[in-house]
Formats: C-alpha cells, sequence, structure tokens
C-alpha cells in the first residue's frame, strides 16, 4: 500500500513530523515500512508550459519545433518528438538544469541542427509506471488541464509535491489496506483521532432502488451482504486532476470518472466496489450464485474465462455479468455511452475470491481485499459515498434507497483481558490506566473492573479477537524498546547432544581431520541423479509441480551431487578434490504418505591426496586411500570389528573390479569404489573414488560401554610369513584363515609386503604377513608362538594352496 | 729419587700430549698409555715394591697425585672434545628453516554448519535439545497446525513444493515444534527446544533466493514466560553471532504461528548504527522473526494455553551467513566451490 501523506494529512495534523520520522515510528509500532520517496527532493525546473505553436520540422517525419510559454521574457524554442503535441496544450516542461529520474540531464541542446531549450514530458519521464498513466497519454506527453498556471512548478499538480509511504502489509493487518485504516493507524501511534469528512447522500425522491433493481443471493455463506445503488442521468467523462492524481500516485490508472470513483473509494475505505452499466444489465435482477460448470463468461480484459462452480458470479437473473469480486463482465462495463449505472458495495466469501483469483490468475486490488477479509462497517459507507461522487462527477443524480441482502449486521467486538494476564505475557508492570490509555488512541472503548478490562473493538479491526490480539496492541504501542529484557527462570535441564547427533558431529570431525570438506548440495535433482548410485527399490520421490528438469525428484544417494560439486571444480582448475557430504536420502514407502528419510554420510576424492613437493612424490588418490578412511572413522564411531567388505560388480556407475560393499553385522550399509571410467569420461573426471555409507544403520545402535583393557606387562613378540597364492585369492580369505588358526595369542596380523611381477609365476602373487603374539598373563615362551605360527603356515597350505617362501 | 723425577716428568710428558689431543679416539689411548694396566704411570707404581717402606708412601702419594692429575686432564680435554664435536655437528647439520613444512591435509566445515553449530552450542549452554525433524512433511503438519489453515492468505507468504496434496517439502522447520509440542511432558519440565535443518521453497534460485536453504527456529513453552524472556534471549543470540557490543530492535510483524510477532533487527555491525551500504543506511539489518506461541498452536497439540505458553524464533543461516561474511549470491553455499569453501576453514 503506497500512502500519500498529503492524502493522509486530510485526517490527521501531520505538521510536526517529517515524512521519515513517520516513516520510522509506523515501522517501530505498525507495519513495516518498504520505502519512503520525496520526488521533490530530487525533480526541480519542472513547470507548466502553454504550448503556443507546433511546427513540423522541416526534415524529419516525425518531431515538431514548439513555440512554449514558460512566463519567461520570451517563449521557449523546444523540439518535441510526442505525436500528440499541439498548440495551445498545457504541458510539462523540464527546463535546462532538471534532471529526471531516468537519469537524464536537460540542457540546451540542438536536434538536427534546431535549438531545443528543454523537454516537454510524459509522465513515464516522471517516474510514473506505464501500467498508471491514463491511456490517452500513453504514447506521448501528458496534457495539464487549461487552468494550470503557466511558469508555475508542475509538482503540485501531478501530485509530486507529495511525500509517499510504501507499507509492506501482512495478512493480519488488511484493515491498513486503505487510507482510513492508515489514518486510524497512524492516530493510534501519534496519539491523535483521525478526523473524517462526514459523507451525505442526496437522492433523487421521485424515484425508488425498487423501480431499477432487485438483488438476490444464492447462499448467504458465500455472500453475506450485497448492496447495490443507482445512479442515472450521467454523464460520463474524464475525472477531475485532483482524483487522477490521487489515482496515479496510488499506483491505479485512471481510466474515466465512474471507474476511478470506484478505485478511489476503495483506496479510502478499503471496499472494493464494481459499477455495472444499468442498461446493459438487460434486467431489473441481480442475483448472486455459484457458476455452472463450463459457464462462459468475457471478462473485462476481452478474456473467455470457463467457469465452474467453484467461482461466483454476478448474474442478470440468467447470465453472468460479472466474476464476482475477480473481475467485471465485458458485456456490462460502464462506456462512454453509460446513462445509467448500478453500483454494487459487497461482502464475498474470502476463500471463493481466494480460489477463484488462483485458479484464473487474476489477482487484483479488489480481489486481494476480499481475501483479506473487509470492514463490514464500510461497505455502505463506501457505496453512499462513491454514489455521490460519481453523481458529482457525472452531473447525475443518486436514486433513492439501497438495494441490499445482508446476512450479518457490522458489529463489535468485546475481549476481556485480566491485566495480570497483560503483564504476565510481556513481562512488564503496566498499570490499568495504562492499558486503557493505549486502547483509547486505538479507538478502543474499554471498561475496567479491578483486575479486567473489556475492550470493544469495532468492525474497523476485524484482525482482533482473542486476549493474545490485545496483548499484541499494548505491546506495540506501548513500544518494544520498553520492554525489559531477561532470561527464562525456568527449571534448568540438560542440553545435551543425543547420542546421534554426538556421532554426527564426531563424524565431521574425523572427515575433516582426514582431508575432506563438507559440502551441502542439492537435495532435489533430476530424476536421473536421484536415483543413481543407489541399489533401494522404488522410483525416486518426485514432486508434483517442479520448477525445473533440474530440481525435481529427491536424491537416493548423496553421490550424484558430490559428483556434481567434484566435476564443477574440476572444470575451474580444482584439480584435487576431497568431499564429504552427510545429508538425507529420501526413499518412496509403499504404504505411506511419507518417505523414508536416511541420514547418510558420502565422499568423494579425486587428484591427489598429496601433491609432488620437494620431500614427497605425488600420492593420487586410490582405493585404499579412500578405504583407509573409512576403515579409520570405523574405529572412530566403534563399529570396526564387524565390519567387512565384500567384492560387488552390481553398481553400473562403478568400476566393476574396484568396488567394495561395506557389510555391518552382516547387512549391506554402503558402498565404497572407484567411478566407472566411462562416467568419469563423460565428466571429463580423472580417477574418482567415492563412498557411502547409511550413518543411521551405525548410529541407532545402542552405545556399547567402553572398557578399558590394562596395558600389557608382558613383552610380545612376532612372526613373519611370506607365501605365494593365486591372484584371486583375497586378503580378507588369508585374514579369516589366519585368524582360525592362530591360537588364542594371535593378537594382530599385518600385511606388509604384496608383490606381482618378475620373479612370481604368472597368475599368483606374493603376500608378506607379520603376526603379533601377546599373552597378557606371562611372558610368551619360544616354542609356543612357535608351534602356533606353524599352525597358520600349515592352514595356508592346505586351505589356500600357498607356497611358503 | 730417580721414581719421583720419572713420576713428575712423566705427568709433565702427559699434560703436553693431552693438550695436544686432536680427538676422543686420540684422547682414549693417551688414557690407555699413561693410565691403563699397562701403561706408564701403572708400571711406575708396580715399581713400588722395590723400594724402602719409607719411601713408599711419600712416592705412593705422589703418584696418586699424578695419576689425579692426567685423570682430570683427561676429562677435561674429553669434555673440550665433546664440545667441540657436537658443535661442528650442529653446524653440519644446519637446514633451511624457511623451506615448506610437510603439508597436513585437513577439511573444513561448510561455513553454513559453522553458523548452526555456533547457535546449537548456545542454545545447549542454556538448556535446550537440540531436535530434528523429517524434510518431507504433511501438508497438515507444516501448515495446518502452524495456524496456517487452507486458504489463509498468509499461505501465500511461503510458495511450497507438493508431491502430494497433502505431503510437501517442508517450507520450515516449525513442524517439527508441533510434533515436539504434543509429545512433550510438562511434568519433565520445560520444553526448550531448537531445531536446525534444511527447507524448501518454490523460488527461482539467483543471487537471493533459493529453493533449499536452511533455518534454525527455537522455542520455549513453560509456565510464566514473558516477551521480555523472548527479547533477553534474543539479545544474547544477535551478541553471540554479531559480536559484544550489538544491539537489538524489535518491530511488530505478522506470522500465523505466533502473537505477538516480531521481526528483530540487530545493529549494523559494519557501521555500527551509523548507516552504510551493508545495512542501507538505516542502522539496522533484520536477522530473524519471533514471537510469542499462538494460542492455537498450543491448543491444536494439546497444550493447556491458559497455564503454558511461551516463545519462538526462526532465522535462516544462509542469511546470517550472506551478512556476517560478505557473500552477495546465496548460490555459493551449494555449488561448494572449493575457494569459496576454504575461506571459512580460518575459525571466525
Amino acid at each position: 500500500m503506497r500512502v500519500s501523506v498529503k492524502w493522509l494529512s486530510e485526517y490527521l495534523d501531520l505538521s510536526d513530523i517529517a515524512p521519515v520520522e513517520l516513516a520510522d515510528q509506523i515501522t517501530l509500532t505498525g507495519i513495516e515500512v518498504d520505502d519512503v520517496t520525496l520526488p521533490s527532493l530530487t525533480l526541480d525546473n519542472l513547470v507548466v508550459g502553454e504550448v503556443l505553436t507546433a511546427e513540423e520540422m522541416a526534415d524529419s517525419d516525425h518531431l515538431k519545433v514548439t513555440a512554449v510559454d514558460v512566463d519567461q521574457e520570451a517563449p521557449q524554442q523546444i523540439v518535441c518528438g510526442a505525436p500528440n503535441v499541439k498548440a495551445g496544450q498545457k504541458v510539462i516542461v523540464a527546463l535546462p538544469g532538471a534532471k529526471l529520474p531516468n537519469g537524464l540531464k536537460i540542457k540546451k541542446s540542438k536536434l538536427r541542427g534546431v535549438e531545443s531549450n528543454g523537454m516537454i514530458c510524459s509522465l513515464q519521464e516522471l517516474g510514473f509506471a506505464e501500467a498508471v498513466v491514463p491511456k490517452k497519454a500513453e504514447d506521448g506527453i501528458y496534457v495539464l488541464p487549461m487552468e494550470a498556471k503557466t511558469g508555475h512548478s508542475v509538482l503540485p499538480y501531478i501530485g509530486l509535491d507529495d511525500a509517499f509511504i510504501e507499507l509492506d502489509i501482512t495478512p493480519n493487518r488488511a484493515d491498513a489496506l486503505s487510507m482510513r485504516g492508515v489514518g486510524y493507524e497512524v492516530g493510534a501511534i501519534l496519539s491523535q483521532k483521525p478526523a473524517f469528512p462526514e459523507v451525505t447522500v442526496s437522492e433523487d425522491r421521485s424515484e425508488n432502488i425498487s423501480d431499477y433493481i432487485h438483488v438476490s443471493v444464492d447462499n448467504s455463506q458465500d455472500v453475506p451482504v450485497y448492496k447495490m445503488r443507482v445512479i442515472k442521468d450521467v454523464t460520463v467523462q474524464e475525472s477531475p486532476m485532483w482524483l487522477q492524481r490521487k489515482l496515479m500516485n496510488a499506483g491505479i490508472r485512471p481510466i474515466d470518472a465512474v471507474v476511478d470513483v470506484t478505485n478511489y473509494i476503495m483506496l479510502e475505505y478499503g471496499q472494493p466496489l464494481h459499477a455495472f452499466d444499468y442498461d446493459a444489465l438487460e434486467s431489473k435482477t441481480i442475483r448472486v450464485r455459484r457458476a455452472e460448470q463450463d459457464e462462459k463468461l468475457v471478462t473485462l480484459d476481452g478474456q473467455e474465462r470457463r467457469l465452474n462452480p467453484g467461482n461466483l458470479v454476478i448474474t442478470n437473473g440468467e447470465k453472468p455479468v460479472a466474476l464476482a469480486g475477480v473481475m467485471g463482465g465485458e458485456n456490462t462495463h460502464v462506456t462512454g455511452a453509460t446513462q445509467t449505472i448500478a453500483l454494487e458495495s459487497a461482502l464475498f466469501e474470502s476463500s471463493v475470491i481466494r480460489k477463484t483469483a488462483q485458479s484464473l490468475n487474476l489477482r487484483s486490488e479488489s480481489s486481494a481485499r476480499f481475501e483479506r477479509g473487509l470492514n463490514t462497517a464500510a461497505i455502505e459507507r463506501a457505496l453512499d459515498h462513491a454514489a455521490q461522487l460519481i453523481a458529482d462527477l457525472g452531473n447525475g443524480q443518486v436514486v433513492s434507497g439501497v438495494a441490499r441482502v445482508e446476512a450479518i449486521q457490522p458489529e463489535s467486538k468485546q475481549v476481556t483481558i485480566a491485566l495480570e494476564r497483560i503483564n504476565q505475557a510481556l513481562g512488564t508492570d503496566l498499570v490499568m490506566d495504562e492499558v486503557v490509555h493505549l486502547m483509547d488512541r486505538l479507538g478502543f472503548d474499554s471498561e475496567t473492573s479491578t483486575r479486567e478490562l473489556t475492550v470493544t473493538v469495532p468492525p474497523r479491526r476485524w484482525d482482533i479477537e482473542i486476549e493474545a490480539d490485545i496483548i499484541e496492541e499494548v505491546v506495540r504501542l506501548h513500544g518494544y524498546n520498553r520492554l525489559p529484557a531477561t532470561l527464562p527462570k525456568s527449571e534448568s535441564i540438560p542440553g545435551e547432544l543425543t547420542h546421534k547427533q554426538q556421532r554426527v558431529r564426531d563424524t565431521r570431525h574425523f572427515m575433516e581431520g582426514a582431508g575432506l570438506s563438507q559440502a551441502i548440495s542439492y537435495a532435489l535433482t533430476t530424476n536421473e541423479k536421484a536415483a543413481a548410485f543407489s541399489r533401494v527399490e522404488g522410483e525416486p520421490v518426485k514432486l508434483d509441480w517442479p520448477m525445473s528438469e533440474e530440481h525435481q525428484a529427491l536424491r537416493k544417494s548423496l553421490l550424484s551431487g558430490l559428483l556434481d560439486n567434484v566435476q564443477y571444480n574440476v572444470a575451474r582448475q580444482n584439480k584435487h578434490v576431497g568431499f564429504y557430504e552427510i545429508g538425507r536420502v529420501f526413499y518412496p514407502v509403499t504404504d505411506s504418505k511419507l518417505p523414508r528419510e536416511v541420514t547418510h554420510v558420502a565422499g568423494a576424492l579425486t587428484g591427489s591426496r598429496v601433491e609432488a613437493n620437494w620431500q614427497e612424490d605425488e600420492q593420487p588418490v586410490d582405493f585404499y586411500a579412500v578405504k583407509g578412511i573409512l576403515e579409520e572413522w570405523f574405529t572412530v564411531i566403534g563399529v570396526s570389528d564387524e565390519i567387512s567388505y565384500v567384492p560387488t560388480n552390481t553398481y553400473p556407475e562403478l568400476h566393476p573390479g574396484r568396488t567394495a560393499k561395506v557389510r555391518w553385522q552382516g547387512q549391506v550399509v554402503g558402498v565404497l569404489g572407484q567411478l566407472h571410467p566411462q562416467l568419469a569420461d563423460e565428466r571429463d573426471l580423472k580417477e574418482t573414488y567415492l563412498f557411502e555409507i547409511d550413518m543411521d544403520a551405525l548410529l541407532d545402535t545402542d552405545k556399547e560401554p567402553l572398557i578399558y583393557s590394562s596395558i600389557p606387562k608382558y613383552p610380545g613378540t612376532s612372526r613373519d610369513v611370506a607365501f605365494v597364492v593365486d591372484e584371486t585369492v583375497l586378503h580378507e580369505t588369508v585374514l579369516s584363515v589366519m585368524k582360525e588358526n592362530g591360537g588364542k595369542w594371535l593378537k594382530s596380523i599385518r600385511l606388509f609386503d604384496l608383490y606381482q611381477g618378475e620373479n612370481i609365476e604368472q597368475g599368483k602373487k606374493s603376500m608378506a604377513y607379520s603376526l603379533s603374539y601377546q599373552n597378557p598373563e606371562a611372558t610368551l615362551k619360544e616354542e609356543e608362538v612357535t608351534s602356533d605360527f606353524e599352525q597358520i603356515k600349515k592352514a595356508l597350505v592346505e586351505e589356500l594352496n600357498a607356497e611358503i617362501r | 729419587m730417580e721414581m719421583e723425577e720419572k713420576l713428575t716428568a712423566l705427568l709433565e710428558e702427559a699434560k703436553a700430549e693431552i693438550g695436544n689431543a686432536a680427538g676422543l679416539k686420540e684422547l682414549e689411548s693417551l688414557r690407555v698409555k699413561y693410565l691403563g694396566k699397562k701403561g706408564e704411570v701403572t708400571s711406575v707404581l708396580k715399581g713400588m715394591k722395590d723400594l724402602t717402606p719409607k719411601q713408599r708412601p711419600v712416592l705412593g702419594k705422589l703418584a696418586n697425585e699424578v695419576r689425579d692429575a692426567i685423570t682430570a686432564r683427561l676429562s677435561e680435554k674429553k669434555e673440550t672434545l665433546e664440545q667441540e664435536a657436537l658443535k661442528k655437528q650442529l653446524a653440519e647439520e644446519t637446514i633451511d628453516v624457511t623451506l615448506p613444512g610437510k603439508k597436513v591435509t585437513t577439511g573444513q566445515p561448510h561455513v553454513l554448519t559453522q553458523i548452526m553449530e555456533e547457535i546449537e552450542d548456545l542454545f545447549l549452554g542454556m538448556g535446550y535439545q537440540v531436535i530434528e525433524g523429517t524434510e518431507v512433511e504433511t501438508d497438515y503438519y507444516n501448515f495446518e497446525r502452524v495456524n496456517l489453515p487452507q486458504n489463509h492468505p498468509a499461505r501465500d507468504m511461503q510458495d511450497t513444493f507438493y508431491i502430494t496434496p497433502d505431503v510437501l517439502l517442508r517450507t520450515h522447520t516449525s513442524p517439527i515444534q508441533a510434533r515436539t509440542l504434543e509429545q512433550h511432558d510438562f511434568a519433565n519440565g520445560p520444553l526448550k527446544m531448537i531445531s536446525p535443518g534444511k527447507v524448501y521453497r518454490r523460488d527461482t534460485d539467483d543471487a537471493t533466493h533459493s529453493h533449499q536453504f536452511h533455518q534454525i527456529e527455537g522455542m520455549v513453552i513453560d509456565e510464566n514466560i514473558t516477551m521480555a524472556d523472548l527479547k533477553g534471549t534474543l539479545e544474547l543470540l544477535a551478541k553471540k553471532m554479531f559480536g559484544e557490543e550489538r544491539e537489538i530492535r524489535l518491530r511488530p510483524s505478522y506470522f500465523p504461528f505466533t502473537e505477538p510477532s516480531v521481526e528483530v533487527d540487530v545493529s549494523c555491525f559494519k557501521c555500527g548504527g551509523k548507516g552504510c551500504n551493508v545495512c542501507k543506511q538505516t542502522g539496522w539489518i533484520e536477522i530473524l522473526g519471533a514471537g510469542m506461541t499462538h494460542p492455537h498452536v498450543l491448543e491444536m497439540s494439546g497444550v493447556d494455553s491458559r497455564k503454558y505458553g511461551g516463545f519462538a524464533f526462526g532465522l535462516g543461516p544462509d542469511r546470517i551467513a550472506m551478512l556476517k561474511y560478505g557473500v552477495d549470491d546465496i548460490r555459493n553455499f551449494y555449488l561448494n566451490d572449493q575457494r569459496f569453501l576454504e575461506q571459512f576453514k580460518r575459525k571466525g
């Protein structure tokens, strides 16, 4: 809502407060101010000029050379390109020195050799939006009324000698979508009672409304109030300047005096009105009903609308003549030939209007007001005021009486609240008188007992219904800056992270310590990427109405997103990338509305772990670098004992020979592997390694108590074994053979060499392990260890066909 | 007296030789030469048995003196030589300390995580629990239970990604409040919670809009919670995030789930309130929304709003990070460009 300070001054004394200061107070006490504009601060040297002559310029097809009287010694010669400039007009002249809002500085200049001492301006050139400029002035200059005084500043004529406060009105404060509403609000802020001019209708008693029209509504829930007046013998003409400039400065285009009055009254009261050409109704009946399925109506904008029973229509008893609360019909709109006006002022059910405006994509100033509710006390006042004004401006007469259907009457509400309740909610020590005074500033009467007050809330503040609403009014007028600042004095309870939250943090810190940086990617992605890298059944969860293909489905794996990040970086010369991400993946669940959300941790690495430097060779990322990170993490979160790695070639996105499923307690909890070289090629990536683990599966388990085991007092001993086996024998298999046959003192097994190549038979590999033995109770005897060690060697030979070296 | 002279001469000879010794090895051979089992002093002493009993103690004393003197010289010299050797070794071992160290690679948390963790820690310290919900929610919990019924005009404030007519991507973390409220047993004490997480809005991504962003909401419900408590809590938060000298101001606003509702500005941390481009010359920067939990929200969760009440607040880590670090494009948070992320390795 764009509020003209001049207009507001018709209701309040604003002479002592600067617009910027007023805006500050409004923001702090009531409604957020988006912007304050004072056009006159920058607009200068703009005067009324009278065009004396306008001659076609010799060698131009559109320029004219004019002589313009600007009340200086001699008329000024100005070259003008507007098609509508004519001798005898009063126009807006920007003299040399003027600076226009579009940045143009006006100087004496020459156009095609012809001197030009200024510029004749359109409204757009003064900063008015195209959409508010009257149609006839759209493609040219704006013509002022003849009474404009030549040589005087033009700003008062077009309303730019004003300040404008742009209010950002929240849905609860629709009462301030009108100048009167803003008047009450600012009055409360400034402790002034707004004064509104009385409106009386002078009716023509010779005829009664019932001679003209009868109104009915099918459903009073849809239309609680419907009223109509008729104004006869009207000449539809252009609005006077005062009305045009009020509308333009509020952001509404002047059309003609009738339409302009309806808009003006809507701005003043917040009550949308609609004017019909009475004769075009071709009926003495107005019936408001739901539209029939596929019923058609051509609206004011020339569009044929196909309606349905979700829409409310105004009919002439048979066919629709307007889409209630949203837009009028083309067949009944007011034209220059209209003589009799049927003027509607009504209350329509907000959700019906909202749905209609939404489904037809027809949001208007009027539908926005119906959607948010109306001041029921203004329905008839607005109607009366508009009818009188239309009559005044069109030399017509208001027919006596109002045609009406009313299921409700404007009523004040009463809210009772204990003073203690207010102070308790706010942490204040207000006394009764203070609260009563605050209510009085709002124009609310209150009755008090020793402990309670009962506030009478007029219909213009239909947002106020419950105690909390009164508390809000009290605190904002009292001033938030006067509220003390304390902390809750509640019983203290320990604040701590849950086991899982703590583990997630531990995981983050671990991954960062391991050299990976945290990435946060989009959870919404393409259908294809959402499904990639996941072996979980079912299509990804998809949006009903996505905005783009890029973001239409919820990811089932974090890896596509991480891979996008890697690709983004590599394409920008960040060749060495190590990312991890912790986030949700989403799995469809057959018989549940909601998908299953699982927290995963995933990683993506490419390039080098260590770049070649003066001391070290380059260490490119490989499978085992990534596996090492996971192994250590499993130790940190206490699950390493039951983790195993199983080769897999079932992920089409991963290298079939370099991928392992990660299993914990026998169940698959994740995957680790190299991005398939073909996919890497497509993304212009070098070897890239990925992992993704279901954290929920690992972290939802109960925390096992950690108990210290004593540091061995006795020395341990170790044995090395080297052997040659088939290259297909897995390390994991060797380990399990060793563990099974290791004897009770075998404490740890470490692979320290793996070799294939020269001196080793084709298809074979040489492996060397170091075995550590330890007896926590005593020093191990050589013979004990030797016999256990021999047992292992024997088992390797027998079970793996190993050749001990 | 022959032996006496011999001993004295031996001492002088040893002194000279020890003095000239060039290394530890040579010194050791001198020790052997003079003091060893077959050494010269020893052999002089061995000759004592041929002396008269009267001569023996005199000569014995002298011999011990000579031996002690040589021993002392030897160890003195040894120390000197060791010092020299060490000095030499150290000189040889000198390195260029300006060469770069071996690279330790660590990663860093995402800047948004840093902001959220800082806030979580502040509130954990004040006895709040961290409660996370699901990112896919029902229309019922996301809207109706926070006082936003169907066709409420305020639904326009939040454009929503729907999956089905009643399932959506949460537009705020508020549904967690409703879900937690209906579970909470006030017999176990007040409810103090914060809920961080991802939220989604139907927005076209540009420099200031993102279809995915983050939110942290907090809520306290108990008997006797006042709006002054909200103000004090938010003051603490603002100072923690933006510095001790910051002030806050509350302005009336509207959120369906709180009443009274306020928007909260912090005094500009760039100019201190004088007015600059960050605060658009106002001296204040909007950082969060808050209010007293609406009685309808409490009642819908089965909480007696006559007995219990409290406050809620919500802020956007993305916006906070943009303000705090001068990030001018929200998309930076989700592109994961290492050159961007690494700048936040330094702890703010």
